[in-house]
This record gives structure tokens, C-alpha cells and sequence, in this order.
């Protein structure tokens, strides 16, 4: 049996395949996961470069990039246009969760090893990880959702509900002044751009590197573009969950197709450009914060 | 201009009655002087273009009117200039005190152009028509070597491309505002002498002479009246306008670059709305606008916002937001478009939402940090690790 972490530093999703047999690959999301996740971070970074120049007007990159836009009112027309694509993804992705959970029970959306909600499991991850940073303790197994990855979701998740809300609120002021108080319509814009830049600043440096920069995936995790990643990856990454599949004889229904070399490239040169986008943006606004 | 006038009808009268007289007599300097070649010993042109006299405002008048000096043929060389003031008593008071007295620097012909082809300033071949005052005037105040020998500003430039230079040199408005038309003709005085019209205190009623409506309005409004109080800090119309480079005012740039004008008094309420969204798009410029000071408090007539008169009067305010924001409410107006964050005081509610989201952008960046950074130490930690000791397996 060839050491996982081997195959892993070896090649990822892409590598050849360094044991004897063919190359095996696994599903972890489906098609309509990775549409998702592309319409988020591409509406995502299309919020983060006409937000960014709003929050911080008064930098010479903002009015620099206004005026080769055609001035805020090309900004804040972007900004409005990807706000409404994230939001239709936001309720796609609510009335998907609605379906499975409570329209077609299906078990598992709201509790157990395979829900994004958080468990008493993920608490002891954390300190269990924690304690292995600094060499306490062994490495703690994880299962489909590690907890760094399910506090993502729930950032993205709650972030979504207060910059939308907030920021639908400046949208329709005069609407949503029929219900809020005058001093929340101050409050919004505090809350509206706190809560992007917290957003933009930990998707731009803690979840790239998190999930893309570091040693174990470097440069890249190939699996939210192709969907499937190797068998050696997958035992390596969530050793809980691949157990459980072999425990449970489950193993070859998440087999799936091998991915094709053109969508690998083509994937990386996208993934590529909004790592870039987000990493020069990352940089923008720490100059224009602490400047 | 009166005793020009006086004196070209006494005249016209008498070319009746003696004109072969007088075409014999200037017929009989320009017998030499016709010459355009002419010179006088330091090698002067003394050459006179006699059709072109003639059809100048001075045409009617003989060669020895103006210089005196000379009453026999053959005559000395002429050493005394010619003095204008003998006609233009009035012009030669105005030019007394005034900043281009001196004769020597300011010569007559230094704005009225050649002696011997001086037009009426009604008149398009004139040097001070109006719409070649600013070119004559430019002549100077143009120029780099005049704004560092007087440290005066080279205007010209900024007065051509200004709202007042387009009309005259792209339209060929008479009524546009010239030099002469703010300054004066030969009586300017510098801005600072009180009795100037371009002292800061005069200056309302210097535009008012065109602007007259706006004036009244300003009048009105806090600045006029503090200006007529003798609060010199209160600004004229100079002061957000510009003096020379005077921009349409509902051009974009002449509306991004006022914001701080108002801010370089009014510090704190230009701070506080920097920090609104009105600001922030503002600042970014563009085809759609964002409401500026004025838009809110007024531009010429600004009044307190305790006159029911005012457009921040409490009672006005659904009415003044309601411009841009169509279905602005009494709620809606309970917004503060100067809102401070920072101030617990005055805005409590805003202090603590900001802090609280500041506590949590900061403290959710700081673990997670750490985290990261101890987890890719470790991790690299580990892939060493791994890869000395497969080393040491294929040795």
C-alpha cells in the first residue's frame, strides 16, 4: 500500500497514479456544488472589487480604477448586478438544503458526520489540531467536513444574510424606512462594509491558504473544480469518513470519473485568476487600511 | 471718454471747414514719415502707416496735436513722449494709484496697442475690445516672468479655460466677464486695498453686477451676512468659485473638487461625511452624483437649519431628501448624513454596532491567523520530515 501522503505531495487530484492498479477517484461534490461554488466566488470577487473602491474612496487605486470603469455609477452597477447573482444562488442554494431536509428527509442534512452543522466532534477537532500545531498530540481524524471548512460555510453563510440585508437596505432606503428606525439606516452601512471587510479579508488570506496555499494542497485543491479527487487524497485528508465507507461497504458507489486533463487546465487558469484577483485585492486594502 | 468724444466731434467739424489744411500738414510728415523704413538715430522705426491713422479714432487729429514738441520742418529729434493726458484728463486720474501708475512700466499703448492705430473700444480692431481685453491683458498677466517679478499669478491660462473664458473666446459673448469687467479699466487697485472691487468684501457686489440674483441670495444666506458683519473668514464668491479658473458648477469636476472647500472651514461636518455613503461614492466620481454640501444646505442662500426657511429645517427634510430619493419618509429622514461613529455620545447606537463589528473582524482575523500560521509550520514540519526519511529509504 503506498504511503498517502506521498501520492499527495506527489500530484493531488492531477498525479499520476503511484501504485499498482489504475488510478481510483472519489466524489466529493456534485456537479451542481462546483456550479455553485464558481457563481459564489465569481460574484463574490466581483462584490470585493466594486466594494473595496467604495470603502475606500479616498485611495488613489479606487479613484483610479472608478474613473477607468466609468465612475461609481459603473461601480455600483456591478456591485448591485453581483449582489442580485449571489443572492439567486443564496435561494437556490436555501430551497436545495429545504428540499432534501424537509420536503425529502434525507438524512444527515441537519445532524451527523455528514452535516455542515457543527458537532461536539469539531470542538474536539479544534483543540485536537491545535494541540498537534504545536506538537501535543497526534493528528485528529476528520471526516467529511473538517471544522475549518464548516466555519467557512457558516461565515459565508451568515455573511451572505448580513451584508445582503444590510446592503439591500441602502438599496430600497426609502422602502425599508417604513419598517427600520432613521439611526439603522446609518447603522447599515457600519454593518455593510465591517462585515464585507472581515469577508474579503478572511476569504483573500485565511480560506486560500487554508484550503489552497498550504503544504498539503499547494498550489491549489483541485477538488471544488473537478469534483472528485484521488484515493490516496482521500484517505489522507478525511480518513473518518473513507473508513466509514469501506466499514460500510459504500466505497465503490462514490467512485467517480477520472477528470480530463483539458478541464484540469482549464480550471486552474481560473482558479489561478481569482486567487490572483483576491491576493491583489487582499493587498489593496491592507495598504488603504493602514494607510 | 466724454472729452474724447468732445473732441473728435470738434474736430469732424472743423475737417469740413479746414480739411486741405490738415491733409497738407500730415502729408508733410508723412512725406518722410510714410517711409516705412524709416529710423530715428538709435535705430527706432519712426515710420507711420498714414492709411492706416486715418482710419483710426485719431485720424481726424494732426501730427503736431499730439506732438507738441515739433513746430518747424526741418525739426529736432523728438525727446519728450507724447502725453495722452492732455486729451484723456480722466484715464490719466484713473491710472493715479492705481497698480499700473507707473508710465514708464505702463505706457498708454501697452494695453491700447500701436499710438498711431488706437481704435474705439467699440470697435473689433481694438486692443480693448471686449473680446481682446483677456489676449491684451494676457500679454502680462500670462507669463511666467511677470508672476515671479511681482509674484503674481500667471491668470490668463486659467482665465481662458474658465466658464467666463469659453463664453467670450467660443461664443463671442460681449457680456462675458473679461479682466476689465471684475478689475476695472484704469483704475485697478490691488485686492488687497479695501476700496479694490476685488477686495474680498466687495467681491459679492463685483459679481452681483452680472449675478444679480444669485448676490441677493447670498446676501440672504449666512456667509453674506456674515461678510456684511465684517467676518473676513466667511467666503465670497471667489472663494468656492475660484477667481479666474471658474468652472460650470454643475460640472462634474467643479463638483468633486468643492466638497473640500466647504471642508477647509466646516472640518468636523466634512470628517462625518466623508465616513457616509454619499461621500464615498462621491469621492469616485463618475456620471451618476451623490448629494455634496450643497445639494442639502444650499448653495448661495445657506441658513441655519433652525430658519423654517432652510432645506435642513426639520419640516423640510422629506421634501429636500425626497429629490433624490423618491418615497423618502419621516423615518427615512431621521437619517444623519454626518453621523458619528466615534462619538459615543451623540450617537450611541452607531458607537456600539461599529465597535462590535470592529471586535469581531479583529478577534475572528487574529485567531484564525494564528491558526493558519501554526498550521503551515507544522505542516511543513511534516513534509520534511517525511521526505528526509524516504531519503533515507532509496539510500
Amino acid at each position: 500500500m503506498p504511503d498517502p501522503e506521498q501520492t499527495v505531495a506527489a500530484g493531488g487530484a492531477n498525479g499520476a497514479g503511484n501504485g499498482a492498479g489504475p488510478q481510483r477517484f472519489f466524489t466529493r461534490f456534485t456537479a451542481a456544488q462546483r456550479y455553485m461554488h464558481g457563481v459564489l466566488f465569481s460574484s463574490f470577487l466581483g462584490l470585493a472589487a466594486t466594494g473595496l473602491p467604495m470603502r475606500f474612496s479616498q485611495s488613489f487605486w479606487a479613484r483610479k480604477f472608478a474613473s477607468a470603469v466609468g465612475g461609481f455609477g459603473a461601480i455600483i452597477f456591478f456591485h448591485k448586478l453581483c449582489a442580485l447573482v449571489l443572492t439567486v444562488a443564496f435561494l437556490i442554494h436555501l430551497k436545495d438544503i429545504f428540499t432534501r431536509g424537509i420536503v425529502n428527509r434525507e438524512k444527515g442534512i441537519f445532524w451527523g458526520p455528514n452535516s455542515m452543522v457543527a458537532n461536539w466532534k469539531d470542538v474536539k477537532d479544534l483543540v485536537g489540531h491545535m494541540r498537534w500545531f504545536v506538537g501535543l498530540g497526534k493528528r485528529p481524524t476528520f471526516g467529511r467536513y473538517a471544522y475549518w471548512e464548516k466555519f467557512d460555510y457558516w461565515a459565508v453563510f451568515w455573511g451572505m444574510i448580513i451584508i445582503g440585508f444590510s446592503g439591500y437596505a441602502m438599496w430600497f432606503a426609502p422602502f425599508f424606512a417604513r419598517f427600520l428606525p432613521g439611526w439603522a439606516l446609518n447603522a447599515v452601512l457600519v454593518v455593510h462594509s465591517e462585515e464585507g471587510l472581515l469577508a474579503i479579508l478572511f476569504i483573500f488570506s485565511i480560506h486560500f491558504v487554508n484550503t489552497h496555499l498550504r503544504p498539503d494542497t499547494f498550489p491549489m485543491d483541485m477538488v471544488v473544480f473537478t469534483g472528485v479527487e484521488s484515493e490516496a487524497e482521500f484517505k489522507h485528508k478525511r480518513p473518518e469518513e473513507y473508513d466509514k465507507l469501506v466499514k460500510e461497504g459504500k466505497l465503490e458507489s462514490r467512485v467517480g470519473p477520472a477528470p480530463a486533463t483539458w478541464w484540469i487546465n482549464f480550471a486552474r487558469v481560473i482558479g489561478f485568476t481569482a486567487i490572483l484577483i483576491g491576493l491583489t485585492l487582499l493587498v489593496l486594502t491592507l495598504s488603504a487600511y493602514f494607510s | 471718454m466724454k472729452c474724447v468724444s468732445t473732441i473728435a466731434l470738434a474736430l469732424g467739424a472743423l475737417l469740413f471747414a479746414a480739411a486741405p489744411l490738415r491733409a497738407q500738414g500730415n502729408s508733410d510728415c508723412l512725406a518722410c514719415h510714410g517711409d516705412a523704413g524709416m529710423q530715428d538715430a538709435s535705430g527706432h522705426s519712426v515710420s507711420v502707416d498714414g492709411h492706416k491713422f486715418d482710419a483710426s479714432i485719431h485720424g481726424p487729429l494732426q501730427c503736431k496735436d499730439c506732438h507738441t514738441a515739433i513746430k518747424e520742418y526741418p525739426h529736432p529729434e523728438q525727446k519728450a513722449p507724447v502725453k495722452c493726458e492732455t486729451c484723456h484728463a480722466d484715464e490719466a486720474a484713473g491710472l493715479v494709484g492705481s497698480v499700473h501708475a507707473d508710465g514708464k512700466d505702463h505706457p498708454c499703448t501697452s494695453c491700447h496697442g500701436d499710438a498711431h492705430s488706437i481704435f474705439p473700444k467699440s470697435d473689433p480692431k481694438s486692443a480693448v475690445y471686449p473680446l481682446n481685453v483677456p489676449r491684451t491683458c494676457g500679454q502680462c498677466h500670462g507669463t511666467e516672468g511677470m508672476a515671479k517679478k511681482h509674484g503674481l499669478a500667471s491668470v490668463y491660462p486659467l482665465y481662458i479655460d474658465s466658464i467666463h473664458g469659453f463664453a467670450l473666446s467660443k461664443e463671442g459673448l460681449l457680456v462675458a466677464a473679461n479682466c476689465q469687467t471684475c478689475h476695472g479699466s484704469h483704475h485697478i487697485l490691488s485686492h488687497t486695498d479695501p476700496k479694490s472691487a476685488t477686495y474680498k468684501v466687495n467681491i459679492p457686489a463685483t459679481c452681483g453686477k452680472c449675478h444679480a440674483g444669485i448676490a441677493t441670495d447670498y446676501e440672504q444666506g449666512v456667509h453674506g451676512k456674515a461678510i456684511a458683519a465684517g467676518h473676513l473668514d466667511a467666503p465670497v464668491c471667489s472663494d468656492c468659485h475660484n477667481a479666474h479658473a471658474i468652472l460650470q458648477p454643475t460640472e462634474a469636476v467643479f463638483r468633486s473638487q468643492s466638497t473640500p472647500i466647504c471642508g477647509n472651514c466646516h472640518k468636523e461636518k466634512f470628517s462625518t461625511y466623508r465616513d457616509t455613503f454619499h461621500s464615498q461614492l462621491g469621492s469616485l466620481g463618475g456620471y451618476v452624483e451623490t448629494a455634496r454640501c450643497w445639494d442639502c444646505h444650499g448653495a448661495h442662500e445657506i441658513l441655519p437649519a433652525s430658519d423654517p426657511r432652510s432645506p435642513i429645517n426639520k419640516a423640510n427634510l422629506v421634501k429636500t431628501c425626497g429629490r433624490c430619493h423618491t418615497g423618502a419618509n419621516e423615518s427615512f429622514v431621521q437619517y444623519q448624513p454626518h453621523a458619528n461613529a466615534h462619538n459615543r455620545k451623540l450617537n450611541p447606537a452607531l458607537y456600539y454596532i461599529g465597535l462590535f463589528m470592529n471586535l469581531l473582524l479583529v478577534s475572528v482575523l487574529t485567531f484564525f491567523v494564528i491558526h493558519t500560521i501554526l498550521w503551515l509550520i507544522r505542516q511543513r514540519l511534516e513534509q520534511v520530515k517525511r521526505k528526509s526519511t524516504e531519503g533515507g529509504k532509496h539510500a
